[in-house]
């Protein structure tokens, strides 16, 4: 009943590796990182038992030597949880494969936009409010910098796009 | 008493999700069998608050396991409380859907699926307020977020995927950062039972104690979505159905909170970190807020309010003194009717006005003056308008901190009514355009911003019209956008094309959804009209609280 540098050393390493697929943006990876990760923790959990003993079954060993059986009863509920959300994340890559074509971890399209938009956009001012002049200038401004921006992404000649 | 009741907030949800599921096929009878047993929840629960509060706390070992060995659960004023609250307003959630789904068909939602996981949900909601040990509270977080998986992404759809997909992953962190947090407190301790944690946790050398505590923390700050860790929250929750959006704002996050107090209280009395708490909850109020100020969407504003606020309570929780705990306890039992009210609200917008959009909502108030009554109220409520529940709690957690007297306590003070005035703020920017404006001002309809959203709109991968380069419709279309775009935006009288997406989705207001939110509306102002016993309530929950003897001794019996 010496301590183990095994286990401490397999946690650290599948700790590790989990959080690297983890940080992954294919879904995939995630999922393994994930698997990773709740095989490291429950090896932390039976590692909390204290040191390896004897199987904990009545009249199979003395009370003794046998190991702490109530991590191991977590343990097990904890793989349960584990392969349960799983199945259901696979089920998710695999919908989310159907939709896309991609397995990839998305971008949050309504945040983007929040975040590009000026910090008076057009719809803040009422257009009545403003001298004609400005009217103009500002709203060309802005029509040239996204205009130029459609172009990027749609493969329009600029130019053309322009009413 | 306490014993025979204390199982069943757990026991009837998961028979009856049992039971929804077996008779999936007959709807109508599905319905009644989810409502009759939500409303037996409300039953017990309201039984076992007035047995908490009358005798004191009382635990029940499920299976007759003597109580170190055994699954505890454990009934004191606080977890009574929150289960109170928690199945009124899933009782109002229920009907709400119920309603949705009678209006619409089960196209959108697949009803048959619906009920069963929302019964699991409100069963894992209720096992994590009753748990006895961390084990169990462990159990009853992943049942909950099981079920809320499966709810956020119902349906399939492309957006809900994307959301749902964030909210699992950083989901599934926490939980798992929460597991080895209990394999470290088992390993330090030799146990996981929490009233025995609270008499050996303490005996623990100082700077362990603070990795333990940290560790359990992180795991429910993200749950409860306080700063740093709060950034999921916005992106997942806008894009699931609305009574799924409302009842996790109502009751997820809380769920955290309620975990946060625990350990704090009961398991961590020493207030090692109060002072990063204090740190978070500045951050939580004014970064949520802010975010809310800038959001154009109602469901994203609504969302990010949400973070605001949980700042509010872990203010409360950080001051660590009864009053501030008080606060913090009716603040809770305030946000969660108010923000799931919100949500309903929220919804019911969806439905008369055809988007969440702001920008292009208008004339809401007369079109429809009883939803917009439904909105007015509980946002004023959020807001802190006196003498609404929301001011009660934020003078409450004011007062409180400002008892406290130290400089930090005092910059949250001042934090909190900043964020209350732009909470006013964000809600208002909502009202004076969803509602006040007349529909006929064109930009309601017809913004820049809107048109440029329309061109935004076009281009995504997932349009299949950029499949085709030949086709000249992404072209005609942009063009039209910018049409409208300048149109709207010089304010001319030139003839503007009707914009291709625009067309008003007019459909009536079934009565029972706007029955349900009508409900809740009124049980936010009947808040108001109770603060009275309800602060007494939350007063002797958070004595029970700092004193720490009522629970561990509930559990151990006469001698602790």
């Amino acid at each position: 009943m010496t301590p183990t540098i095994v286990l401490p050393v397999m946690i650290g390493g599948l700790y590790a590796a989990g959080v690297y697929l983890l940080l992954d943006r294919s879904l995939t990876r995630v999922l393994l990182g994930f698997l990773l990760l709740g095989n490291a923790t429950n090896l932390l959990l039976l590692s909390s038992g204290g040191p390896a003993g004897l199987a904990p079954i009545l009249g199979y060993s003395d009370a003794d030597e046998i190991n702490d059986p109530l991590p191991q009863a977590l343990i097990l509920t904890a793989i349960v949880i584990t392969f349960g959300i799983s199945a259901f994340v696979l089920a998710i890559i695999h919908r989310s494969w159907r939709l896309a074509r991609n397995e990839a971890v998305g971008t949050d399209e309504e945040d983007r936009r929040v975040a590009a938009r000026r910090a008076t956009d057009a719809d803040e001012l009422d257009p009545d409010d403003l001298a004609p002049e400005d009217r103009a200038a500002m709203h060309a401004d802005s029509l040239r910098a996204d205009l130029e921006e459609i172009a990027d992404d749609v493969d329009v000649p600029a130019g053309r796009g322009a009413p | 008493m306490i014993e025979v009741l204390a199982p069943l907030p757990v026991l009837l949800p998961l028979l009856g999700a049992a039971g929804a599921l077996l008779v999936a096929r007959h709807p109508t009878f599905q319905r009644s069998l989810s409502i009759v047993v939500l409303v037996a929840v409300l039953g017990v629960s309201v039984a076992l608050l007035f047995l908490a509060d009358a005798q004191g706390a009382g635990a029940v070992s499920v299976g007759g396991w003597p109580v170190p060995l055994g699954v505890v659960l454990v009934v004191d004023r606080l977890s009574a409380l929150m289960l109170v609250v928690a199945s009124t307003v899933a009782l109002g959630v229920l009907v709400f859907a119920v309603g949705q789904g009678a209006a619409d068909g089960s196209e959108e939602t697949p009803l048959s699926i619906f009920h069963p996981t929302f019964l699991v949900l409100v069963a894992g909601v209720s096992n994590a307020f009753l748990a006895g040990d961390l084990f169990n509270l462990y159990v009853g977080f992943e049942i909950l977020l099981m079920a809320s998986y499966v709810l956020l992404t119902l349906g399939g759809t492309a957006a809900r995927i994307r959301g749902g997909i964030t909210y699992i992953v950083v989901s599934l962190t926490s939980s798992l950062l929460f597991l080895a947090g209990i394999g470290l407190v088992y390993a330090a301790t030799g146990t996981v039972n929490m009233a025995q944690l609270a008499v050996r946790l303490a005996e623990l050398p100082e700077g362990m104690q603070v990795v333990l505590q940290s560790m359990l923390l992180v795991a429910f700050g993200i749950k409860a979505a306080v700063f740093p860790l709060s950034a999921w929250l916005p992106d997942s929750y806008p894009t699931a159905p609305a009574p799924v959006t409302a009842v996790f704002a109502g009751l997820l996050t809380k769920v955290g909170v309620y975990a946060l107090i625990r350990t704090q209280t009961l398991l961590f009395p020493g207030g090692a970190l109060d002072d990063v708490l204090m740190w978070a909850a500045l951050a939580t109020m004014l970064v949520g807020i802010l975010g809310a100020v800038a959001q154009s969407d109602l469901r994203r504003m609504l969302s990010f309010t949400l973070v605001s606020h949980i700042g509010y309570m872990v203010f409360g929780i950080a001051l660590g003194t009864a009053a501030g705990l008080a606060g913090a306890v009716f603040y809770v039992t305030h946000h969660i009717a108010i923000q799931t009210t919100l949500f309903l609200v929220a919804g019911l917008v969806e439905r008369q006005g055809g988007t969440t959009a702001v920008d292009r909502l208008g004339g809401l108030a007369r079109r429809s003056p009883l939803l917009a009554v439904l909105f007015f109220v509980p946002a004023m409520n959020l807001a802190g308008i006196p003498p609404l529940s929301g001011f009660i709690g934020k003078l409450g957690l004011l007062e409180a901190g400002v008892a406290e007297g130290s400089a930090m306590a005092y910059a949250l003070v001042a934090g909190g009514v900043v964020t209350s005035l732009l909470t006013l703020l964000a809600v208002g920017r909502v009202w004076t355009r969803a509602f006040w404006r007349s529909p006929n001002q064109a930009p309601a309809e017809d913004t820049a911003a809107a048109a440029a959203a329309d061109a935004t709109q076009r281009r995504r991968p997932a349009d299949d019209d950029l499949a085709a380069p030949d086709d000249d419709r992404p072209r005609t279309a942009l063009q039209d956008a910018w049409r409208r775009h300048t149109a709207v935006a010089t304010a001319t009288e030139a003839e503007v094309p009707p914009a291709a997406g625009a067309v008003r989705a007019l459909r009536p207001l079934p009565p029972t959804m706007v029955g349900a939110t009508a409900a809740l509306a009124a049980l936010t102002v009947a808040l108001t009209g109770l603060a009275g016993p309800l602060y007494g309530l939350a007063d002797r929950a958070a004595t029970d609280l700092v004193d720490r003897t009522p629970y561990v001794s509930s559990v151990f019996g006469e001698a602790p």
